[in-house]
């Protein structure tokens, strides 16, 4: 796709629907490939008319299935993918959720030029919804737990965004309520995406990260793992590869506790229940202790050369408790998302002490 | 003495609902003490097996965090406010830079 003519403003959004393109045969053998080259590197841009390069936009989704070489090698039975979402121009998998309940909005008239976009956010999606209205010209004001890093604050400012920080002690509910007030004191100046209660986060997921994971492993996966925040990965990537193959075990984590270092996760008993969670689709649920993935991204990195967050090490905890039970002679490939990076957490205390 | 400790809401589960606890204590260490021992299921979540205050959760004097004061020895006066914050991402309770 990076030599597709025609770049234009509505690249991004052509990248999202070509996914679900040619996707009637399931199942069997290797899928077709999803981006073929359109015109041959000869026929194209040698015109000198032709733009080059490719936009911003246009490089979220289709990030690397990463195989894990070592770290899983208790579990000969078992191979170990994640999708190396910190490979997404915001680094982090919340630009596919973001780009999609733009564009959405803009298609359904909800987010109009001139107004502001509002959302609540411990982070990541602030960053991914930052960065895309600074590429597309829109303002964004977003509510924020004080507890989020400096390191990310940091970012959002970078990127022209507004900040409205909320007691730490409340985290992200905190920052939720706070938003809904802004929203309802003045109505028309602002589209509100509400990640947790938009389809569109999760449909983002049912149309580029699934199909991504069924394309790269070649359908050969036979478990999905992914963590529960506002459960758009979750929900929208399983609903996606249980239409490809109703076979696939589709499993959800969650932190051990309310009270946990997990960025990006929920504790569904405790916490606000995202509206777009459908505790249906799950074939397990597990939980994660924040020491244990805490201690297996400091082995990523030494061992694999990962440098992965805590939540995606925690993700990929899931997974090893998952192929500690499988039968004897079970043959299983492990699929996951890792969100984001460890880049952000650098000033984290675990690095010294567990 | 006498100092306020505020307990972030996923915790108000194991305090009977309150925000905030008044503990008697010299240093911080002793007001958690005071507090996990009124409270003791909040202990296995502030403290590791080891006894050692978990490194998600970061506690604040009057939002300066106590990693960078005298840590759990660091001393308290009557009035003082001690917040608890589970790191998410490493961050203070207040919007300053501290
Ligand atoms: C670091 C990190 N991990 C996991 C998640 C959870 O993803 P989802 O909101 O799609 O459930 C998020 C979402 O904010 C995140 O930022």
């Amino acid at each position: 796709m990076y030599i597709r003519a025609g770049a234009g403003l509505s690249e991004d959004a052509s990248a999202l629907g070509e996914l679900t393109q040619g996707r009637s045969e399931q199942g069997k053998g290797r899928p077709e490939r999803m981006h073929t080259m359109k015109k041959s590197l000869w026929t194209e841009s040698l015109t000198g008319t032709e733009p080059i390069g490719r936009s911003l936009l246009g490089c979220i989704g289709n990030t690397a299935l990463l195989r894990l070489e070592r770290l899983g090698r208790n579990y000969p039975n078992a191979e170990f993918h994640g999708k190396a979402e910190w490979l997404n121009p915001g680094g982090s998998v919340k630009d596919r959720p973001a780009l999609e309940m733009i564009r959405d909005a803009e298609r359904t008239g909800r987010l109009q030029p001139g107004q502001t976009i509002l959302d609540a956010t411990s982070g990541n999606t602030g960053i991914a919804y930052a960065m895309i209205a600074a590429a597309s010209g829109y303002h964004v004001k977003l509510c924020l737990p004080a507890s989020a890093s400096e390191e990310r604050k940091q970012i959002l400012a970078a990127y022209g965004a507004e900040l409205v920080i909320t007691p730490g002690d409340e985290g992200s509910d905190g920052a939720i309520i706070r938003a809904r007030e802004i929203i309802a004191a003045e109505p028309g100046k602002y589209f509100y995406p509400d990640q947790y209660s938009n389809p569109a986060n999760w449909r983002a997921h049912y149309k580029t990260t699934a199909n991504e994971i069924w394309e790269q492993s070649g359908g050969r996966l036979t478990h999905f793992v992914a963590g529960l925040g506002t459960s758009g990965t979750f929900v929208g990537t399983t609903r996606r590869l249980k239409e490809l193959n109703p076979a696939i075990r589709c499993v959800s984590l969650q932190p051990d506790a309310a009270f946990h270092g997990l960025e990006g996760w929920k504790h569904m008993p405790s916490a606000m229940v995202p509206d777009i969670y459908d505790a249906t689709l799950a074939d397990a649920s597990l939980t994660v202790k924040t020491e244990d993935a805490y201690r297996l991204v400091k082995r990523a990195a030494r061992e694999e050369g990962l440098l992965l967050s805590p939540s995606a090490a925690a993700a990929l905890d899931g997974c090893f408790q998952v192929a500690a039970s499988l039968q004897p002679g079970e043959q299983a490939v492990f699929v996951t998302i890792f969100p984001d990076s460890g880049t952000k957490y650098l000033s984290e205390r675990f690095w010294d002490e567990v | 003495m006498a100092v306020k400790v505020l307990i972030p809401t996923p915790l108000r589960q194991f305090t009977g609902k309150q925000e905030s606890i008044e503990c008697g204590a010299r240093t911080v260490g002793e007001a958690l003490g005071d507090l996990t021992a009124n409270f003791a299921e909040l202990r296995k979540h502030l403290y590791t097996d080891e006894g050692e205050i978990r490194s998600f959760v970061n506690v604040y004097l009057n939002d300066k965090d106590i990693r960078f004061l005298d840590k759990e020895n660091t001393r308290t006066k009557d009035g003082d406010t001690i917040s608890i914050v589970p790191s998410i991402a490493g961050g203070s309770p207040n919007s300053t830079n501290d």
